[in-house]
């Protein structure tokens, strides 16, 4: 009889913790896709900025042609890789980046534009998501290596075998150019 | 701590303990329950705070998005601004879902992004780790102990010129006199050490909320450099008080020079902060652990061990770059060495001594000074002052 509840019993712990191991880990997954979902927000938000901006700083800048073109193209390339995978996706929104970040080192050549009331409110916007984005692919990450810690680590790497989870993965900044923040030199 | 002194009054005073247990947590559950639901409402309506929405400060709202999302809070808090000169910000709201931070215009007046940033991570941290209730519950448990040993007093002391009613009744002495004893410690005892408790608690938190503004912004020297011109600052705010204080930043009752590093003060003394800050060589949790446990010479640091233990396996995430608005907001050399000389001057006349120190910082030391050494807050080097 005695056996029969100490053999209930560790069944009911392991159970028990098979549960709460289960949770947590939909629980992080969770985590890690709101986290996505949040670089989403802000990508899209940076795509939605470009057009403006180029409509705005267009009249002011008639000789760099080249520079406007290569922001429009990088957006239009990262825009139609938004449904790829994250390599792929992280790559193109580097580019996007550092010609973003030309095109702003461009404008400081021009006063009139600096003087541009709308042109600053744009800067404005166009810093902070380019923060944001920066913010929530870092906590993206954060998230990634949470779950992956979860998913690899002893006693919950059980769980998380006969459950089928799958590590997250980083999103990394390919190159090191792409790596600094884009100098946008606002004087 | 509440309910021992609860059971001696109700022991002495009601000649039941029960009854003393039961006053003792109705005054408290009560003073929880408003502190829960009204306090945030409460406190920022005391301090004078009015809310603005995206369009009123878009720096301001962008930056606080920013650390909402760096700081993985889900929903996006009520900013507030408070018409002061004094430079201060805090955070307040029972969960994270219903979080609110006020900033004074002081504050977004003087700071660059960067620093703004910083202070914003401190308070998002705050929200974040929940500091807000924790703060607030324990903001009622003094309270209501304070509140309770003064009415105790009161009782004590007019009881005492009534003769002593209670005790000649109860002639069988004995016990009674070793209740009373007992209840006359606890009552002088308990608001004092229920204090330090309080205090100690919302240091530690302080210390923590630094640490977390790091990680989030990646980046301490916003946050240091925000707190040195916090510490620079004479202007003290007004619409605070002693109950609010541990809701700020930094104390809004320190006194400049004075260093506030002893019991009875709510926030850890700012240079400390600010050297801690600075000698962090990463910006994990882990880093800020070790500048602190440096620092303060102390074991034990300050963030939890399962924290640091994730944290170690992430490896020291990078610091970044300062943002260009941080180089540029400088004013020209020129004008800020004119202004300098000017204010050199001016503590010149009212006998500040200046010592300099190697690592380029400039120390004015008040005539009232009498020491003859005095550490560097940036570097942390111990300096000779040469009268």
């Amino acid at each position: 009889m005695l056996a029969v509840y100490i053999v209930g019993g560790i069944v009911v712990i392991l159970l028990i913790f098979f549960i709460a191991t289960y949770n947590g880990l939909i629980g992080l997954r969770n985590q890690l896709r709101n986290a996505w979902a949040q670089i989403d927000v802000q990508l899209k938000r940076r795509y939605d900025l470009i057009p403006n901006l180029i409509e705005t700083v267009k009249g002011y800048v008639k000789h760099e042609r080249e520079t406007l073109e290569a922001v429009t193209k990088a957006r239009n390339l990262a825009q139609s890789l938004s449904s790829g995978d994250v390599g792929a996706r992280s790559k193109a929104e580097g580019e996007l980046s550092s010609a973003l970040s030309r095109l702003l080192a461009v404008a400081e050549r021009y006063p009139d534009l600096k003087a541009n009331q709308n042109f600053l409110a744009l800067q404005e916007e166009l810093t902070s998501t380019e923060n944001k984005i920066s913010f929530s692919r870092q906590y993206y990450n954060d998230s990634a290596l949470n779950l992956n810690n979860k998913i690899q680590m002893f006693p919950s790497n059980v769980v998380a075998a006969m459950t089928g989870f799958k590590l997250g993965e980083f999103f990394e900044v390919k190159a090191a150019e792409e790596r600094e923040a884009p100098k946008v030199k606002f004087t | 701590m509440l309910l021992v002194l609860g059971y001696f009054l109700g022991l002495y005073f009601l000649g039941s303990a029960i009854g003393g247990l039961v006053i003792a947590l109705l005054v408290w559950g009560i003073m929880s329950l408003i502190a829960y639901f009204q306090g945030d409402s409460l406190l920022l309506a005391v301090s004078r705070a009015r809310k603005i929405g995206r369009d009123d400060n878009p720096r301001l709202y962008n930056i606080v998005e920013e650390m909402k999302i760096a700081s993985g809070l889900e929903k996006m808090p009520d900013i507030y601004i408070i018409d002061d000169p004094a430079l201060n910000a805090f955070a307040t709201g029972r969960d994270p879902n219903k979080a609110s931070v006020a900033v004074t215009s002081g504050l977004l007046a003087k700071l660059n992004r960067d620093e703004l940033q910083g202070v914003i991570g401190h308070e998002m941290a705050h929200v974040k780790n929940r500091d807000v209730l924790l703060m607030a519950m324990c903001a009622v448990m003094l309270g209501t102990i304070v509140i309770l040993a003064w009415y105790a007093t009161r009782v004590l002391f007019f009881s005492g010129m009534a003769g002593g009613r209670r005790s000649s009744r109860s002639g069988e002495g004995g016990g009674q006199i070793i209740i009373l004893a007992v209840g006359i410690v606890l009552i002088i005892l308990a608001p004092i050490l229920a204090q330090i408790i309080y205090f100690t608690i919302s240091r530690k938190r302080e210390y923590l909320a630094d640490a977390s503004s790091a990680l989030y912004t990646r980046y301490p020297e916003g946050l240091a450099s925000a707190l040195e011109k916090i510490a620079a600052s004479p202007v003290q705010l007004k619409s605070a008080n002693q109950a609010t204080a541990p809701m700020y930043t930094v104390n809004p009752f320190r006194q400049q020079g004075r260093a506030a590093s002893n019991l009875t003060s709510t926030h850890p003394p700012i240079q400390e902060r600010i050297r801690i800050l600075r000698a962090m060589s990463g910006v994990s949790l882990a880093d800020y652990d070790r500048a602190y446990r440096e620092a303060r010479g102390a074991k034990a640091g300050i963030a939890p061990a399962s924290a640091l233990a994730l944290d170690k396996m992430a490896g020291a995430a990078a610091l970044r770059a300062p943002s260009p608005e941080a180089e540029t907001a400088e004013e020209s050399p020129q004008k800020v060495e004119r202004a300098r000389e000017t204010s050199d001057m001016m503590w010149r006349l009212s006998n500040y001594r200046t010592v300099n120190c190697s690592c380029g910082t400039k120390l004015r030391v008040s005539p009232e000074f009498k020491g003859d050494s005095v550490q560097c807050p940036h570097c942390g080097r111990t300096l000779s002052v040469k009268v």
